[in-house]
Order: C-alpha cells, then structure tokens, then sequence
C-alpha cells in the first residue's frame, strides 16, 4: 500500500453567503510529486488555497495532512503544519535585507529577545544555497528582480520546514530565462521530498513539468489525470466543458461606419504590445482572455489612463491622441471601470452627484450648478435602466452592485460617447441584474453605439459578442466572430489556437 | 433635516451655551464687547473657510499660522512704506495664495502628504520670519487703524465682509461645479479622475485658495491694532482646524460644509469669554474646548462606524 498522501481533501465545500465557491472538492497530493491545478477566472483556485493555508475555514469537508485530519486550521497552524503558499507578487519587505526578510519569517520568540545576526546570517545563506539561488543574503529586497524574489519566498518556506509548497501563477511576470531558472527550483523541492500545488494558465508548463493535473470548474473537480494521459485540447475541454446556458438578447443592430480602429497600439508602461482592431458603430466587441491577458490595460490605454507610446488610434477616421481622460472624452469615450465600488461610483455622494460627475460643462454651463436640471437627468436615467433607488439623493452607497453599476453607467451614457467600454459590467451582480444589463448593453449597441465588453465570463463574453478579439500576454492573440465556439476562444486565451481548435 | 444632522447639532449646543449665558450671565450680550468678540474672530472665520476646503478636499494646511504672520508683517512693512490699502490688500493676498503655491505644488505635483509639507512650510516660515525681523513690531500708520473708519465702523466692515465672504463660498461650495470637483476629490480621488476631473489641479487650486483667504485675513487683523506682531498667526492653524472638525467636517475629507465650520468657530470662540463672565478660572479654557473637540471627532467615529456596518 502506498503511503498516504501528504494533503488529501474530502468533499471540501466553501460559500460565501449563498454563493458556493467549491462544491465538495476531492484532491490530494503525494510528496514528491508536482500536481498542477487549472481552471477558469473564477472556477475555485484562489479559494481551494485559501482554505488549504487557513486564511478561510471550509463551511464543510475535511482537510487531512499526512493522514491525520486537521479542521480549525489558521495561517499560523497551517504553517506550522508545513504549508507554505507562494504568491503571484512575493509578500516581502522591500526595505529590508534578505537575511531580516527570511528571519522575520522564520524566528519565533520573545519581542526583546537578543537576536543573532551572524546565525541569521548563516541560516538564509544555507537555504539560498539549498535552492540553487545566488543571491547576496545583505541586498535589500527592493534591489532583487522578481523571480529573485520569489526564490528568497522559496528559501522562507524551505526554512519554515515546508512540505507542501503551493505556487500560484509563479511564472506570470517572468522572462523565459527566469522561468527556467524557476523550474529548476520547483523540480529540486520535487526531489527532495516536497509536494508542490503548481497553478498556472499555461498549459505548456503544466505539461513541462507537472506529474499530474486536476481540473477546476464552478468549484467542483471535473477529473485528475497523470499528465501523459491528456493533452490539451482534453485538458481544454474539462476547463470548459459547460453548454451556454444562459440565454443572451440577441444581436439587432448591423455594424455600421468604423468608429474606433487602433492600430498596433502598445504601451510599455502596462505591458500591452501591438494590438489591432476595429469597432463599429453597433457593433459589441468583446474582448476575453484570463486574468493579466492585458485586457483591463488596453482600455486604460484607449481612455487615456496610461497613454499609448506606439501605434495609432483612429476616431472615426481621424487620427487622434489620447493623453487623458478629458481627452478620451472629448472624444466621445466612456470607460466604465471594473472595480465600481472603489472607482465606478463614489458612495458617499447622492446618485444625480454620481451621475453627472463626467458632464459639468455641459449641464451646468458657466459652472452654475442647476439642480433642475441634474435631478431630470437623474431620474430620466433611473426610469431609463430601471435603477431600483430611493431617489436621486440616495447616496451610492446604499444601492445593490447591479444598481450600482447601472449608475456608473448612466454617468458615461450621460457624455453621450460614441465609443463605450464596459470592463466587467457584471462581476458581483446578481443573475437578475445581469440580465438587465445585458440588454441594456444590447439597446445601446442598437442605438449606434459602438461598444467594446470586456468579461471573464466566457458564456456571457461569447453571448453578447458581435465579435470577440482573445487577449494574452498583453497582445491580441485573435478575433473570432460571436457565438464561437468556447473551446476555441479559451484555447486562443490559453496561447495554444491552432491545436487546440482541431 | 437628517442631512444637516451633525450641523445641527453644533448649533444646538451653541445655542445651549448662549441661553445659559443668557440666564446667568446677562453682561454678555452687551453690544460693545460682543461687537469687538466677533471682529477679533472675523479674520479667523476667514481662514476656517479655507481650511474648511482644504479638509473636503482630504488635505490639511498646518502652515496657515505661519503664513498668516508673513502676510502681516510683509503688509505692515508696506504700509509703513505709505503704500495705500488698496494696494496692500490685493498685495498680501497674492503673496499669501504664492505661499500656497508652493504647499499646493509639493503636494499635487510631488505626491506629498500634505501633513509633512506644510508642516515643513510652517516651521520654514516662522523661522525665517523669525530671523528676518528679529522679533520687532512694525508700526502702522494711523491711516490703516480700522481701515481709516471710526472703531464701530471698522468692526462693523470687518465683521460684514467675513460674513459676506463666508456666505458667498458657502453657496458656491453648493452651486457652482468647481465645488462639487472639491468634495468629488475628498472622497475618492480615483473615481474622480476616472471620471475626468484632475485631482491634482483640485489640490492644488485648493491651497492656493486658503494661502489667499490667509493674505486677506491677515489685513483682516492688522487694521485692528496699531502695531504689528510679529508672530501674530502663532497657533491659528490649530484653531480653525479645529473649528472646522468640531463643525462636521470629516478630517477623512469629502463631508461637510462651511456652515458647520461657521458653527463650530462660534462654540468655540465663546467659550473664553462665557467662562470670564461665568466668574471661572480661565484656566478651564483649553480643557473646555479640548473636550469640545474630543467629543465631535468621537461622534464623527461613532457615526461613520454605524454607517459602514450598514
């Protein structure tokens, strides 16, 4: 008989509130072993992880770490259990050395005990060895490149007496050279006895250097496999693997004139890179990609948030620069952000404050305010998108995410755009809601407008699309037309079209 | 009504402490010495109505003191140089909103925190106030004293043209856009520049606004004594700050308005004189209107923990 796992999870169930994030989840992971997980924006990843380091109790399963069942976990026993979980952006102090950095970590004990600084020393110089890592033990944080970084995150869970190491989209921001360096590392924990949970979007990593797989999706496990019994395009399947369910309001309108044409558009502050494409009057652009596809960044390029440094961007026909919000809506742009509550509508102001933020000028000529009019512009938008509200002096704050969103909205609608962008209109709204704003979107496509969506929610980004432009790695990988096929829009995201269509 | 809730009750607890001095104290509504109690605090009123501003915009002027006795000495010096106050006012306002340039610039365009900075501007002032005059009075001509009136007349002048000037932002704070920009910053300054209003040009007209207001009620207070101080501002940032807090303005920044400020300047204006006509050691004053302060910023706490738990 095999020995037991070294991380075996039963059933595991989590919600939040009514949402059920995982639905009883079945996963284990032997030492030794690199176990990939994979999944969709939104399919459990974050939670099965945060559940399993202690930062959330499980509303039901159980948790067995080499054999014995563990519940009440927190982060301090789930540490000292030997799991140690490594993020996307290393949680370091960047003020202080490597040696103090891995000693904060690591030494327990009384606030005015002496401390040892050459057996500090010592100890970080042993585990930046144990890994492979040249890394001066006095540098400062700050000084160290990002997978340098991560290594030093590495050397601290090695030095904590890691077993299970979990890492979460290590390779996201490093360069090829840097990744292999970092696989070296993930293949020498292997070695030595640790199990590692390895999450990533690309599947060629998964593939270079996992030995087996499991599949997340809407928080259940659809299948682990060992990785050379799948190939992608079956791994592509278990990512997505649901029918459209939902029904979207069908397209109406018929594209019209270009509005929007960029044109090898990058912008190396935001990492976006050579993107092309039109948007036309009408005409609902989607745009998909998993999370850091560069999608968010593109829209900030195109409103002006971190202007463009190469390429061209053309309104209707004429070039234009576009330098600052003023200047995106001058031109008729409206970006609706993605983070509403902390930047779409400010709570504490009423909603007829909310929703004329973005036209002083034009409702209120001579900077005179003029409450009648703002408060008929106000309530002409609440009948309009059917914002459920006391009235236009309840302040933000006290509406539903989905009414909420209806007023970011009706704040740009109120600029009269010809161009929308709608980043993640419905994240956190209710399924109600979401489809009233879904047809909503579509009433103003009908309108002339042209709009581009972006969503990571694949079902909707491919329902309502009139076309649907696949981002990843800050470019634009392809533009497929509306009511693709999922399979083919999430292997285009993943970076592996040509195979994974077939 | 609930709106102005917090307004109100700085208000009502004014009114409170006149009706006892009403009932205990009658001597205090005598017209004269309230007259000359209300002129010493127009030049205060004037710069709670920057600060004010400064505070909704979710930033903070400690250096109004400081810039408040450079503006007086500077317009004295000019004065006595024979320059006419028509000339001297506009002059000490400009320099003052030229003192909150530089504030304004460090903080809008360098990204500073206003705290450090103007505290930084405070101390610089002071001492270089200091050094440069060594702490000698500048004389006035008698032309200034109470801007060449009769006393009553000048009171009378000063006390309208603060109120004037209190009723004039007030209402633009609430009808004219460049207000609202001000209150859209102070709550979040991200939303509003998504929503295409700069944050920082807000910032930094802000300070400017409040160093000019500072110029201006500096002349304010040298035409109501013959000699100039030359550390007249000593301690006023302190004092409109806390008139401002106590007067509902959220130190958070976005909440709040200048009637509040107004109100709140009142309650705290009248303790020292209530307490001298309540026979009591003036000993109590600092207590008194600490406690005063201690008790808004714990009900502001208290309100916007209610608020945040829904």
């Amino acid at each position: 008989m095999p020995p037991a796992p070294l991380l075996e999870l039963r059933r595991l169930v989590k919600s939040y509130g009514g949402v059920r994030a995982l639905r009883g989840v079945d996963f284990n992971l032997h030492a030794g072993e690199v176990h990939a997980l994979l999944g969709e924006n939104g399919a459990g990843k974050s939670t099965l992880i945060k559940t399993v380091t202690g930062a959330h109790a499980p509303s039901s399963g159980e948790i067995v770490i080499a054999g014995e069942s563990v519940s009440g976990l927190t982060p301090t026993t789930a540490r000292a259990l030997g799991i140690a979980c490594i993020y996307q952006q290393p949680a370091l102090f960047p003020d202080l050395t490597v040696v103090e950095n891995i000693a904060l970590r690591l030494e327990a004990g009384a606030t005015l005990r002496r401390l040892d600084w050459r057996a500090r020393k010592v100890r970080a110089m042993e585990l930046l060895a144990r890994i492979g890592a040249a890394i001066a033990p006095d540098a400062e944080v700050r000084s160290l490149s990002m997978p340098e970084q991560q290594l030093v995150e590495i050397a601290c869970a090695l030095g904590a007496g890691a077993r299970i190491v979990i890492m979460d989209e290590p390779t996201a921001s490093l360069t090829q050279k840097e990744q292999h360096l970092l696989f070296a590392v993930v293949r020498e924990l292997r070695g030595s006895g640790v199990g590692v949970i390895y999450i990533s979007h690309r599947l060629e990593e998964i593939f270079a250097l996992a030995d087996r797989v499991t599949v997340l999706r809407d928080g259940e496990s659809v299948g682990t496999h060992a990785v050379g019994d799948i190939n992608e395009a079956g791994l592509i399947k278990l990512m997505v693997g649901r029918e459209v369910a939902q029904i979207y309001p069908a397209s109406e309108s018929s594209a019209g004139e270009v509005v929007l044409s960029v044109r090898e558009v990058g912008c190396r502050a935001s990492g976006v890179h050579a993107v092309t494409f039109d948007v036309r009057a009408g005409e609902v652009f989607g745009l998909s990609g998993l999370v850091g596809a560069g999608r968010t960044e593109l829209a900030r390029v195109l409103f002006g948030l971190t202007p463009a440094d190469t390429g061209e961007i053309l309104l209707n026909g004429e070039r234009v620069a576009i330098s600052s919000p003023q200047n995106a809506v001058a031109h008729g742009i409206a970006y609706v952000p993605e983070d509403r509550r902390r930047h779409g509508v400010v709570l504490d102001l009423p909603i007829a404050h909310n929703m004329t933020m973005a036209i002083h000028p034009r409702i209120f000529p001579g900077a005179w305010l003029r409450f009648g009019a703002e408060r008929s512009l106000a309530l002409e938008f609440i009948r309009d998108l059917a914002v459920k509200c006391a009235g236009p002096d309840a302040p933000g704050g006290s509406l539903s995410g989905g009414n909420q969103q209806k007023v970011s909205l009706a704040r740009w609608l109120a600029t009269k755009p010809k161009l929308l962008i709608l980043d993640e209109p419905t994240q956190g709204v209710d399924v109600g809601a979401k489809s009233e704003i879904h047809r909503i979107v579509r009433r103003l496509a009908k309108d002339g407008l042209a709009v581009i969506l972006i969503s990571s929610d694949l079902p909707e980004v491919i329902g309502m699309s009139d076309r649907i432009g696949v981002m990843g790695g800050g470019s634009l990988r392809a533009i497929l037309p509306g009511k693709s096929d999922p399979h083919v829009v999430m292997a285009a995201a993943l970076g592996t079209a040509e195979k994974g269509a077939a | 009504m609930k709106k102005y809730f917090r307004e109100l009750s700085v208000v009502a607890a004014l009114g409170a402490v006149l009706l006892g001095l009403a009932m205990f104290a009658p001597a205090f509504f005598q017209p004269q010495p309230l007259l000359s109690l209300v002129t010493r605090e127009a030049p205060t009123l004037v710069v709670a109505c920057g600060m004010a501003l400064v505070i909704i915009a979710r930033q903070i002027d400690i250096s109004v003191g400081s810039q408040f006795s450079v503006c007086s000495v500077c317009a004295g010096l000019l004065a006595a140089r024979g320059w006419p106050l028509v000339l001297v006012l506009p002059a000490s306002a400009l320099l003052g909103a030229s003192l909150g340039a530089i504030n304004g610039l460090l903080v809008a365009g360098l990204r500073l925190p206003s705290i450090v900075v103007t505290l930084a501007t405070m101390v610089t002032l002071r001492q270089g106030l200091n050094l440069f005059r060594q702490g000698e009075f500048v004389n006035m001509p008698d032309k200034f004293q109470w801007l060449g009136l009769s006393q009553s007349g000048g009171q009378w002048t000063l006390v309208g043209a603060a109120f004037a000037l209190l009723i004039v932002l007030g209402l633009a704070m609430r009808h004219v856009a460049a207000g609202r920009f001000v209150y859209a910053v102070g709550t979040d300054a991200e939303a509003a520049r998504l929503a295409g209003i700069r944050p920082g040009r807000v910032t930094f007209l802000v300070f400017i606004f409040i160093g000019a207001l500072t110029g201006l009620a500096a002349i304010m207070n040298i035409v109501q004594s013959p000699q100039v101080q030359p550390l007249s501002g000593a301690g006023l940032e302190l004092k409109v700050i806390a008139a401002v807090v106590v007067g509902g303005v959220a130190i958070s920044g976005g909440r709040g308005n200048l009637w509040g400020a107004f109100a709140g300047l009142l309650l705290l204006a009248c303790v020292s004189p209530a307490l001298t006509h309540l026979h009591i050691e003036a000993y109590w004053e600092k207590a008194i209107q600490g406690a005063i302060i201690l008790l808004a910023v714990v009900a502001d706490g208290v309100r916007s923990r209610k608020e945040s738990r829904g």
